[in-house]
């Protein structure tokens, strides 16, 4: 049965912002992950809170199938220890005091100490935590805390998983290397999860779906690459901030330098340490940084040449964006004195020139 | 030396730490993480001790326990004695004296527990009491040490209240330091230097032991941050 999280709720802080969710909706029958998403301060963590039990809203209705977790006109509140939910904080909350075996075991007190040891044990294994039961939190690594705490929200196998800013206390070449790693895991997990982040590029390597919050509110919510490629208006545009997110495929890695196809067009991309054996990703072109030049393609330094079809001009105050079609949509930003120089009209074949370090890849 | 004097302290000291514990972890818990708005009356009334002359103090319970009032008759149909003048009655007032000495370490070691923790704890099905029970508690021990080794010290050296409330009778009442006033109105210097010497080298012992085992609370030096 697909199971679903319905959420329509607002809190109030007295002399703070207010909440107000309407309608959030999680599938939590599937394995996938969906990503609440926007600035600092936009309320992103109260709405997690809310799910999870540890805040109380003031009005709404919170239900997961056809079981209510929280109404609030038939003052209904079920506390967190009965909504069967694995949440991560930000600084992942290990306990100081038991080793990793026993964190990973807390949850489990009631369950007969053969299950909980081939849970525990199946859980090492998964997130590859092996040699490390015995030792202390405090004698972990940053990225070993958070399997640890993965480890242990995940063993009670919950419905759903909230992760609020998972990589957020990592140190930041871990960082990168884990965003691509986590998805993979939470898959692997096969639990639905529901990720909280700031970080637009942690937004594309992690999540399905993708939730915009903006001052207390849902702004936009769809998959992930139609809501950054298709923002619903200005606010949304701006806090996703890129313009173009397209999947892609890997061709060819050396020395940093990719070859990926998007659709039918070849894109030449630079990143150093990316992942060898990654195939699928996501790559995210900003308008500011797409230069174009009408006529014939000519010689020049950009490695993308791309010939494109402008589709439409819009003002956007000083500037004006341009989105394209050369294969897969683009959008260029030019001000307004250099699109009046370069004439350009809708249906008119330009070349747009892109470096290939301005090319951003997002291993999936 | 008044052996039986100092028998007796340490037995009453002994029973009232024990009651304090089992008094002090609900009422401290409650201190720290409740959000009432009158929770500010509850701390004041538990530090009310610190503050307040144990004569004050001695006054007030001699006549809440008091055969006239309703708790001293109560306890005379349930037991058939008083309370004044009794080794029970001075494990009253010894466990109300020495109440802040008990709930404010407590208090101050539940309060630094990270409260994410806890919420971790709940998220993964434990109940508020066992959260208790394996988290905070574990983690603030050497709060509730202190706590704990800070009352006994102080019933050891208790003397107000308990010359109001208990009197002076050798075996039942006559505690350590009434025992000294003892001697020293008896122009019993010996004894009287005898046993204050043994309750220095204890009280001292005991601010050795607290001091390393807690250095941020009750702390006689502002902290360096």
């Amino acid at each position: 049965m697909a199971e679903e999280i319905v959420a329509q709720f607002s809190k109030r802080f007295s002399g703070g912002p207010s909440i107000n969710v309407d309608t959030l909706r999680i599938a939590c029958g599937r394995p996938s992950i969906a990503v609440i998403f926007g600035a600092s301060g936009a309320g992103k963590t109260t709405v997690l809170r809310c799910l999870a039990g540890l805040e109380r809203p003031d009005s709404g209705v919170i239900r997961c199938g056809d079981e209510y977790w929280f109404d609030a006109s038939a003052s209904l509140f079920l506390p967190p220890q009965r909504r069967n939910i694995g949440s991560l904080s930000q600084d992942y909350a290990l306990f100081p005091h038991l080793t990793v075996e026993r964190n990973i075991a807390y949850g489990l007190r009631r369950s007969p100490a053969t299950e909980r040891f081939t849970r525990v044990s199946e859980v090492v294994r998964l997130l590859d935590l092996a040699g490390l039961e015995r030792r202390l939190p405090r004698q972990l690594s940053g990225g070993q805390q958070q399997r640890v705490a993965l480890a242990r929200a995940v063993v009670r196998r919950p419905r759903l998983l909230l992760l609020d800013e998972p990589l957020s206390a990592l140190d930041s070449p871990t960082r990168l290397r884990l965003r691509g790693e986590l998805r993979r895991l939470l898959l692997q997990l096969g639990i639905p999860t529901l990720v909280v982040t700031h970080d637009r590029f942690e937004a594309l390597a992690l999540g399905d779906d993708l939730v915009v919050i903006d001052n207390g509110a849902i702004v936009q919510s769809g998959p992930v690459q139609e809501v950054f490629s298709r923002p619903a208006n200005l606010a949304v545009a701006s806090i996703v901030a890129v313009e173009t997110v397209q999947p892609a495929r890997v061709l060819n890695v050396a020395e940093g330098l990719l070859v990926l196809s998007v659709g039918e067009t070849k894109l030449a991309a630079f990143a150093s340490d990316f992942p060898a054996d990654t195939r699928d990703v996501f790559v995210c072109i900003r308008a500011e940084d797409v230069i174009l030049q009408k006529g014939e393609s000519r010689p020049s330094s950009p490695r993308n040449h791309l010939t494109a079809t402008v589709r439409c001009l819009t003002s956007e105050g000083p500037m004006v964006r341009i989105d394209l079609d050369c294969g897969f949509p683009l959008a260029a930003l030019l001000t307004k004195q250099a699109c009046e120089e370069l004439d350009l009209k809708p249906g008119e074949r330009v070349v747009a020139l892109v470096k290939a370090p301005n090319v951003h890849v997002i291993p999936r | 030396m008044d052996w039986n004097a100092i028998l007796l302290s340490l037995r009453l000291a002994s029973f009232t730490t024990a009651i304090l514990f089992l008094v002090g972890l609900p009422t401290a818990y409650w201190l720290a993480s409740s959000k009432r708005r009158w929770k500010f009356l509850v701390e004041a009334v538990v530090a009310l001790p610190l503050v307040l002359p144990p004569t004050v103090l001695g006054f007030y319970l001699l006549l809440a326990m008091g055969p006239r009032s309703p708790l001293g008759q109560f306890y005379e149909s349930l037991t058939g004695q008083l309370l004044p003048f009794s080794f029970q009655g001075l494990l009253v007032a010894s466990v109300l004296y020495s109440l802040p000495f008990t709930v404010q370490p407590f208090a101050a070691a539940f309060a630094g527990v990270d409260p994410k923790l806890i919420e971790a704890s709940w998220c993964l099905g434990e109940s508020r009491l066992t959260t208790f029970l394996r988290v905070t508690l574990p983690l603030s021990w050497p709060g509730v040490l202190t706590g704990m080794i800070l009352s006994f010290a102080h019933t050891i050296g208790e003397f107000g209240v308990v010359l109001m409330v208990g009197g002076n009778l050798p075996g039942v009442t006559r505690t350590v330091s009434i025992s000294i006033y003892d001697a020293m109105q008896s122009l019993d210097y010996a004894a009287a230097g005898k046993t204050s010497l043994l309750l220095l080298a204890l009280s001292f012992l005991v601010l050795v032991v607290t001091y390393t085992l807690q250095r941020n609370i009750w702390a006689v030096w502002p902290k360096k941050s």
